[in-house]
């Protein structure tokens, strides 16, 4: 099996993989960052989503291969202490229901007040539209994203 | 004060000390790499030794307490609003609380599963007992060891005080001693009005670690030298596993074996249901290898049964609907000729296809099958039907088989059901060592358990003044009706009657989120709408007129509803959302409902943006008796209303030649961010009767007072499930 280099959370890691492996399953299956979640594997539901220099990206579709030499961030790594301001906001507004989402949901936020740090709320809908909650909490997502920007 | 007799629950306060013979407390430390450490007080010193006080509490020498939460979590947040019944009881700081997941143990606990929204509401007593029985032993050796009666004593937040004199002593100092303490066979509760932790809001305990992406889940579960290991199953109801490639399959990269498993077991349980018994398994090293494994599995496939379509279920429930097969459920007075002598009569149909409950965290489950043991971890909202099942399955001793735990990403009724975690219990078997089963999205959206798919009609008669004279509803389903005989509006109408028929289907079924309710509901109040419209009426005071006859002059006399609670929430909701006022281009639409025990009532402000419906503000009143944790009870009501809305306006799962259409969130299309209400308020009644449960009750009414929020913006009645047609979404 071929070898790979990446670079996750400002560590190097080197994986054996086949070369047609989704990041996400390395992120979980090799190197045990499962905070990434895995909820759809075709990109639709953001589960999955990671920064890759900064931009949300979903891992189910980005093949190992692709990953090299780029700066990954996972949830593991968005901050040192889980004192991110989108972290923050997420706990000020007790948003989580089961969880499982949230990773990704985070993610995606994050990268959105990144590039736009005082989105409307039709920004805020339009960034975060691909990532299904399934217990239903957009509307305290939105909240904690407004709180963030002010963070 | 309350005085509760601890016999209730006797086998719950049994010493863990004796009780250990079982092994299930002590030695309970699977996950501490997964689960604990980040919720550690912070003033608190870790505790060099803890003392069992029962098996809910566990006391540090620091004065650090640990509570178990008995049930599963499933994102109703009973691992946190459990335990803070019990430390209202006990009177500890809640800083000075940590929370651990109970492992299955039928011997200290009772119900432990997560069904029926009934967590909090069966376990409220057992949990204040916990709580209080500590309490009473930590008084009695702190009054043993001063030679006073617990009557000297005071105890505030974990620290007890000599009501005339200096002394106090903490918990942690004492706990040593409250251990020999025999366990009273009375204790007194707190007064409802003395609760200090219980009605305040209190934060998920597992909030950091969710945000900073730990283990928390079944899938994220891993034991050294595990395997994992995926399943396939037939493509369509009505067929069954003959043969595949197996010597292929076993020969590709990573695969270490392929076999056909068979979960068949001679009695099965209501929570044994399941569209498939005999599967291909794969095992292998990585979750991508097995993935690619999967898409090059050949098989041969018999049909065993009728290959079903959506159009046949619809023609087959619409014919049982003509057919008059119906069983009359409940009759009062004389329907037939209240109708013929009404001023108006409307009759409607309504319908909802089968949905998928597609959790985000997909079916999973870790097992370790030895000769002589089996170990289960995983997501389960019903950890002993899946002990139980487990032993027929593997002809073993229930007393040889541990079932535990993890956090669940999301529930929805579908982890009630064991069909993956006795697969996961014969793969395991088989290739003789630990494996993790994982399922694929579509592996888990096609498998079954869906919610039944749904037909019922209604038919009103008003007299000439407009009132209620006759009613009546008959429903069937596949393979269920959603009637409830009993339920409103039974006994608010002088002729009124239900029945039901069941017709057949091979699409396996289950609990699905507030199972009939999430059907019934939205097509009752609905309909109610029309009928209040027809007899010129506003659809609150119509629906208040009808629960003043209830109250006053109730018809029969078999009920599921208290109507004071019921009017009371529809009022609140009228008093909150201004119910009543116009604006411009907003339409509202309003329902109430009552299952699970809790009394709902919405209204929804719709507005038309860009020819497109959009929410712009939801209102809730909910009566659930005493509110445990407010901010986490808002959370799932506002979870409950996204979801309802959510099915009832985009979601269905269709059949083609016995295959589902929809496998994956491509085409099966859940709510999203951009679709969901801007604003949702939730008011709550405020009341000393025991608490009842969240978890269901916030979603049947969204469905109703969605229909009629509709019928204000485009001037159309909606019937049939779901509102609009499916569209693809860019993810």
């Amino acid at each position: 099996m071929p070898t790979f280099n990446l670079k996750i959370n400002n560590e190097k890691h080197t994986v054996e993989v086949d070369a047609d492996t989704p990041l996400l399953w390395v992120l979980r299956d090799s190197l045990g960052f499962v905070g990434t979640k895995y909820g759809c594997g075709i990109g639709q539901c953001g589960a999955c989503t990671v920064h890759v220099e900064g931009t949300a990206t979903r891992s189910c579709l980005l093949q190992v291969s692709q990953a090299e030499g780029v700066n990954i961030t996972t949830i593991e790594g968005l901050s040192e202490n889980g004192d991110h301001p989108v972290q923050k906001a997420w706990l000020e507004h007790d948003v989580p229901q089961c969880g499982y989402c949230q990773a990704g949901q985070i993610m995606t936020a994050s990268a959105l007040l990144n590039n736009n740090p005082n989105p409307s709320d039709e920004d805020i809908e339009s960034a975060m539209n691909g990532n299904i909650c399934r217990c239903g909490t957009y509307v305290r997502i939105k909240e904690a994203v407004k709180t963030a920007a002010k963070l | 004060m309350t005085k509760i007799q601890t016999q209730y629950n006797r086998r719950s306060f049994l010493k863990v000390s004796a009780a250990a013979g079982g092994g299930m407390l002590i030695g309970f430390s699977w996950l501490t790499g997964c689960i604990s450490s980040e919720a550690e007080p912070k003033e608190l010193a870790i505790p060099k030794e803890w003392f069992e006080i029962n098996g809910y509490i566990k006391i540090g020498d620091t004065g650090m307490v640990t509570i178990y939460s008995p049930n599963p979590e499933i994102g109703q947040n009973i691992r946190t609003s459990m335990p803070m019944i019990v430390a209202e009881e006990l009177d500890v700081n809640w800083e000075n609380v940590v929370v651990e997941q109970a492992p299955l143990n039928t011997g200290f606990y009772q119900n432990q599963f997560a069904g029926g929204s009934l967590s909090i509401r069966l376990s409220w007593n057992a949990l204040r007992m916990a709580g209080a029985t500590a309490r009473r032993m930590l008084l009695e050796a702190a009054a043993k060891e001063w030679n006073l009666t617990i009557s000297d004593l005071t105890v505030d937040k974990g620290v007890i005080k000599e009501i005339n004199g200096e002394r106090s002593i903490g918990y942690g100092e004492i706990a040593s001693k409250a251990v020999g303490i025999e366990v009273p066979k009375e204790v007194e509760l707190k007064e409802i009005k003395d609760f200090k932790l219980i009605s305040t809001s209190v934060k998920n305990v597992d909030g950091k670690k969710i945000v900073t992406g730990k283990p928390l889940f079944g899938l994220d579960f891993q034991r050294e030298g595990m395997q994992f290991a995926m399943i396939q199953h037939p493509p369509a109801f009505g067929m069954k596993i003959k043969d595949f490639n197996e010597e292929e399959i076993k020969s590709m990269p990573g695969v270490k074996d392929a076999f056909i498993i068979d979960t068949t077991i001679e009695k099965p349980g209501g929570f044994d249901e399941r569209g498939f018994q005999e599967l291909i398994a794969i095992v292998g090293d990585s979750t991508w290898q097995l993935m690619k494994a999967k898409k090059a599995i050949k098989a041969n496939w018999e049909v065993v049964s009728e290959l079903e379509n959506s159009e046949m279920h619809m023609s087959r429930m619409e014919k049982a609907l003509e057919s008059g097969k119906f069983k009359e459920e409940r009759k009062d007075g004389d329907v037939d000729s209240a109708f013929k002598k009404a001023a108006k009569v409307i009759e409607r149909t309504y319908s909802a296809p089968f949905i998928a409950h597609n959790t985000m965290e997909p079916m999973n489950f870790f097992a370790n099958v030895t000769e002589n043991s089996a170990e289960l971890i995983g997501p389960t909202q019903m950890p002993n039907a899946l002990e139980g099942s487990v032993a027929q399955l593997l002809n073993m001793p229930i007393e040889n088989i541990t079932v535990n735990m993890t956090r669940m990403g999301g529930g929805f009724g579908r982890r009630l059901y064991q069909h993956f975690g006795l697969e996961a219990a014969a793969i395991s078997k088989k290739v003789g060592g630990p494996i993790k089963l994982v399922y694929t999205r579509e592996d888990d959206m096609s498998q079954g358990t869906y919610r039944p798919t749904y037909i019922s009609r209604y038919k009103a008669g008003l007299d000439e003044n407009n009132n209620l004279i006759a009613f009546s509803v008959k429903g069937t389903g596949l393979p269920e009706s959603a009637v409830f005989p009993n339920r409103f509006p039974a006994g608010a109408v002088d002729n009124y009657s239900a029945g039901s028929y069941a017709e057949e289907t091979n699409i396996t079924t289950g609990a699905w989120r507030a199972p009939r309710s999430n059907f019934t509901a939205g097509a009752e109040q609905a309909f109610l709408d029309e009928v209040a419209e027809l007899a010129g009426k506003d659809p609150i005071d119509f629906r208040l007129e009808l629960f003043d006859r209830a109250i006053n002059n109730p018809v029969g006399d078999k009920y599921e509803y208290e109507a004071e609670r019921y009017a009371g929430v529809l009022k609140l909701v009228k008093e909150k959302s201004n119910w009543g006022e116009t604006k411009p281009g907003v339409h509202r639409g309003v329902a109430a409902y009552f299952c699970h025990s809790t009394y709902v009532a919405e209204v929804i402000d719709m507005v038309m943006e860009d020819n497109k419906p959009k929410i712009k503000n939801v209102w809730c009143a909910v009566d659930c008796g005493i509110l445990v944790n407010p901010d986490a009870a808002e959370n799932i009501i506002q979870g409950g209303v996204i979801d309802g809305i959510g099915h009832a306006m985009y979601s269905q799962l269709t059949f083609t030649d016995g295959a589902p259409n929809e496998m994956n969130f491509d085409r099966y299309q859940l709510i999203r961010h951009s679709q969901a209400p801007e604003k949702i308020e939730v008011f709550f009644v405020k009341n000393e009767i025991a608490p009842t449960g969240l978890g269901e009750p916030g979603l049947p009414p969204a469905i109703g007072a969605l229909a009629n929020a509709l019928y204000g913006v485009t001037g159309q009645r909606y019937y049939n499930q779901p509102f609009t047609t499916y569209k693809p979404l860019i993810g």
